[in-house]
């Protein structure tokens, strides 16, 4: 499928299985069916080591570099047995590093190094093994355009010596200047390939978000006109940018970020969500939907703003109690932040809603009830079609659309009245997903308000009754789903676009 | 249902079985080496053990153990790591002689009282640290290990006849309880010996551990934060309440684990009072899984090891060093953190694949058609 000297691009929504595919491929993990071949010769990999062995080499989109050694050291390290450790080993770095125009020093600290600087340091790290195949997970995404331009240089020096390349991403333009072929993958499975001279921009988004695919479409709208959530102003200061206690008082904060020392990972938000609604959030990943729901749920405090729950101004108020007055949350990392992997089933039913019935009785649910919570866990089992021999296996033995099943379920038995739902059916299978958005509609249809933050565009358009386009933190962007496309809504997302997308009317944006 | 249940409980108790046998091997490893017989020290340990009087001695150590472990224990459920355990022991102990030796009050009030004092001086000295890390972010494992050793030197200062302090020949002592705040024993005979009362405080411990973690949502937050912190958070734990919280009850715990000695039999604190108590009871904890059972079980061990083999230095006709049931100690803790990991980590990716497997057969027999849906 991929030949010598050439650039093979993968790309694909996120979610799409792109990663799961680039992991079997190196080893990290093992196919359920199905076969790979190596040089015409059929392989079975059961780790990195076995894929390096067939001249099978990645660079993730996460560096894997020790800062406080050198370049020479960090590219030895673990194969010290090729060219040893001392003379022959810089011998081989310089001659690689010459031969596809890298522009390594190898006695550079690594922490000195830029990130361009590292990312060759990982691709020869690659090459230093004898690799002949090289994937690259998402290389652009941490580049800046020129850094991205050097890049693919290199990328045409590697090709020009007969090295086979697959080249991982989502941003269409790069893979069509970069790439001599190209597959689409879409809910893990190819749904075409593509040369890139006869292909266009367009032509590849409609195969990546596949516009022609079944959407979850909402039958009639069921908004009312009641609130149930207000934002207003809502800002909230990215703490990683600079040396802040939470102590520091908000006025201060904002004359910081007017001095541009800080960065607002949510800025200025304001939204309401009405009973019945469904709230569709657009965006890039990491332009503050993170940021957004941890402040919602309140995992981080809102530095600037309000937000209100009926009436009931919550700002203020710690994640149990938001969590007790049916705030319902479906975390983007439902291993992180839904489960707890080696624990039972029917204690994760328990986790987030630990003081509420069935799971514990007496005052503040001061005693937890395990008889109640397990009857419980077996009725989302049945109900929400979670497939588990049993409510006593770890949530780590259920796959992940079971895992996700299980969440939705227990956030839904609660009766929430608002629903933060982030990347509900992300890695859930067809048959899971179009259950999830059933469940979602008839919550909806009851009065619920919910907060949908996808990447998936079709299930954004489809399930919402309001879009909003988030970027650099703010919503810069409105659209009406019923005559939205993916693509348009696309073109939002990397602000092209601004203000009230398509038959513009009204021309007020509340957004702003 | 019942045989994941079942599963569960082969894999808690394979990880402690395999360091055991583990450790004996390595430790008849040791003997062999050294020209010894492998197997007669345990011969010889496991006779004393049948002696009474030697029934007495380790279940009276054990009592203790077992109190420290538990508040070493009870960290490690939510991935605090309370190291200043012996500290905390050392001074709740010191406190409680002190004001014992001091106020003289009926028993009933007495007693509880000397109870309250060690633990919450115990509770204050374990809460510096966790104040420490909530408000600063200090490691908890630095600053009980300073508080150790500032524990130390504070008993050592507090113990000058011009403070605390009572001279009793060439040993400074904290003066004598008042004989209404000693604990009575279970007099076995004079040549049997006396089971400390608090023997007893241990076993109530126990059983309030367990409750507490099982039974209450505090136990479930607590767990819930030692095995995902993130998960805990989203559920709306407060993680630095938390930890306060944690750390004041673990050493409130550790605090009284001297009692059952110091009200029992030598009521009074001096400086011959036995230290390291707490470091022994981490490697209880570990031994024990942080479970109450398993820890009580761990601790009788440990207390076994200790009171059988002084008798090794006087065996007939060859006599044996008794530091081989030290070398056994450590080994255990060695090979019990090594065979836990392997464990646990075997259990998750074998139920891993039964649930696969299981819900394969499953899918087989009503031949669903979910793959071609998948396939779409």
């Amino acid at each position: 499928m991929v030949k010598k000297g050439t650039v093979h691009a993968l790309v694909g929504e996120n979610g799409a299985g792109k990663s799961t595919l680039m992991k079997i491929l190196y080893g990290m993990q093992k196919p359920d069916e199905g076969t790979i071949a190596v040089d015409g010769e059929q392989v079975a990999f059961s780790s990195p080591a076995d894929a390096i062995a067939r001249g099978i080499g990645m660079v993730h989109q996460h560096f894997m570099l020790a800062d406080n050694l050198t370049v020479l050291e960090n590219v030895v390290l673990g194969s010290e047995k090729l060219h040893g450790i001392g003379g022959g080993a810089r011998r081989k770095i310089k001659e690689i590093s010459d031969r596809y125009g890298l522009n390594v020093r190898p006695d550079a600290l690594v922490e000195n190094l830029g990130v361009a600087d590292r990312q060759r340091v990982e691709i020869l790290k690659v090459l230093y093994r004898g690799a002949r195949t090289l994937i690259l997970d998402e290389p652009t995404a941490v580049l800046v355009p020129q850094e991205v331009d050097a890049l693919f240089e290199n990328l045409r020096e590697l090709k020009s010596e007969g090295l086979a390349v697959i080249f991982i991403s989502h941003k269409l333009g790069e893979v069509l200047s970069v790439a001599d072929e190209i597959t689409v993958i879409r809910r893990g499975t190819t749904v075409g390939t593509a040369v890139p001279a006869d292909t266009t921009p367009r032509q590849l988004a409609e195969l990546m978000v596949g516009s022609e695919l079944p959407t979850p479409e909402t039958a009639e709208s069921t908004v009312t006109d009641r609130p149930v959530i207000e934002v207003r102003d809502l800002t909230v200061i990215d703490k990683g940018t600079i040396q802040l206690s939470n102590q520091t008082p908000a006025g201060m904060l904002m004359s910081e970020v007017e001095r541009g020392a800080v960065k607002l990972a949510v800025d200025n938000v304001s939204f309401t969500i009405h009973a019945g609604e469904v709230l569709g959030i657009a965006g890039v990943e990491g332009n503050g939907q993170t940021e957004l729901i941890e402040a919602l749920i309140g995992l981080k405090s809102a530095d600037v703003g309000t937000i209100a729950l009926e009436g009931d101004e919550i700002t203020p108020w710690p994640t149990r109690k938001r969590r007790e007055h049916g705030i319902g949350y479906i975390p983007e990392d439902r291993h992180r932040h839904g489960l707890l992997l080696e624990a039972p089933l029917w204690e994760n039913r328990i986790l987030g809603h630990v003081t509420e019935k069935p799971n514990s009785k007496g005052k503040r649910g001061f005693w937890l009830d395990p008889k109640g919570a397990q009857e419980d866990t077996r009725r989302i089992v049945e109900a929400y079609d979670v497939r588990t021999p049993g409510i006593d296996v770890t949530a780590a033995s259920l796959s992940g659309g079971n895992q996700q099943k299980l969440i939705v379920g227990r956030e839904m038995t609660h009766k929430p009245r608002f629903l933060i739902a982030a990347h509900p059916t992300r890695g859930v299978d067809v048959g899971a997903q179009a259950q999830i958005w059933d469940q979602i509609r008839e919550a909806r249809r009851e009065g619920l308000a919910v907060l949908l933050i996808s990447a998936d565009l079709d299930e954004l358009i489809g399930l919402s009754d309001t879009l909003r386009v988030i970027y650099n933190g703010r919503l810069v962007a409105d659209a009406d789903p019923a005559t939205i496309t993916p693509e348009e809504l696309g073109s939002a997302m990397t602000g092209a676009a601004t203000g009230h997308l398509e038959h513009v009317e009204s021309g007020e944006d509340e957004a702003r | 249902m019942k045989k994941f249940d079942k599963e569960r409980l082969l894999l808690a108790l394979a990880g402690p079985v395999i360091a055991l046998v583990a450790a004996i091997a390595l430790t008849s490893v040791v003997l062999l080496a050294s020209g010894r017989n492998p197997f007669e020290p345990y011969a010889l340990m496991l006779e004393q053990a049948s002696f009474s009087d030697v029934q007495v001695l380790i279940v009276n150590q054990a009592s203790m153990y077992y109190i420290a472990a538990l508040a070493v224990a009870l960290g490690f459920r939510m991935n605090l790591f309370n190291i200043g355990v012996d500290g905390q022991y050392r001074l709740g102990a010191m406190m409680a002689a002190a004001v014992g030796a001091n106020v003289s009050l009926p028993s009933f009030l007495q007693i509880p009282l000397l109870l309250l004092v060690a633990m919450l001086t115990g509770a204050f000295w374990a809460g510096i640290a966790g104040v420490l890390k909530v408000t600063r972010g200090v490691s908890e494992v630095v600053a009980t290990i300073m508080l150790n050793a500032i524990a130390t030197s504070l008993i050592g200062w507090l113990m000058l006849s011009d403070n605390l302090g009572v001279q009793v020949g060439n040993n400074n002592t904290t003066g004598v309880i008042k004989e209404s705040g000693w604990f009575p024993g279970i007099d076995l005979g004079a040549d049997v010996g006396e089971i400390y009362g608090l023997v007893f405080l241990a076993v109530l411990l126990g059983i309030l551990y367990w409750a507490v973690l099982n039974r209450t949502r505090f136990g479930f937050d607590l767990r819930a934060t030692g095995e995902s912190e993130s998960a805990a958070a989203a559920s709306g734990v407060d993680a630095k309440r938390m930890v306060l919280i944690s750390m004041l009850i673990s050493g409130g715990v550790a605090g009284m684990s001297g009692l059952p000695l110091l009200l029992g039999e030598v009521h009074t604190y001096s400086l011959s009072f036995p230290a390291g108590l707490g470091f022994t009871a981490i490697g209880i904890a570990l031994l024990g899984r942080n479970n109450p059972g398993g820890i009580a079980f761990a601790a009788l061990l440990w207390a076994f090891l200790d009171k059988a083999s002084p008798a090794l230095d006087y065996a007939t006709p060859v006599a044996y060093e008794k530091e081989i049931a030290t070398i056994m100690q450590g080994l255990i803790v060695f090979a019990v953190v090594i065979s836990y990991e392997a464990v646990r980590q075997w259990g998750l990716r074998r139920q891993q694949r039964q649930v696969g497997a299981e819900l394969a057969a499953a899918a087989a027999d009503n031949n669903t058609t979910q793959k071609e849906v998948a396939a779409r």
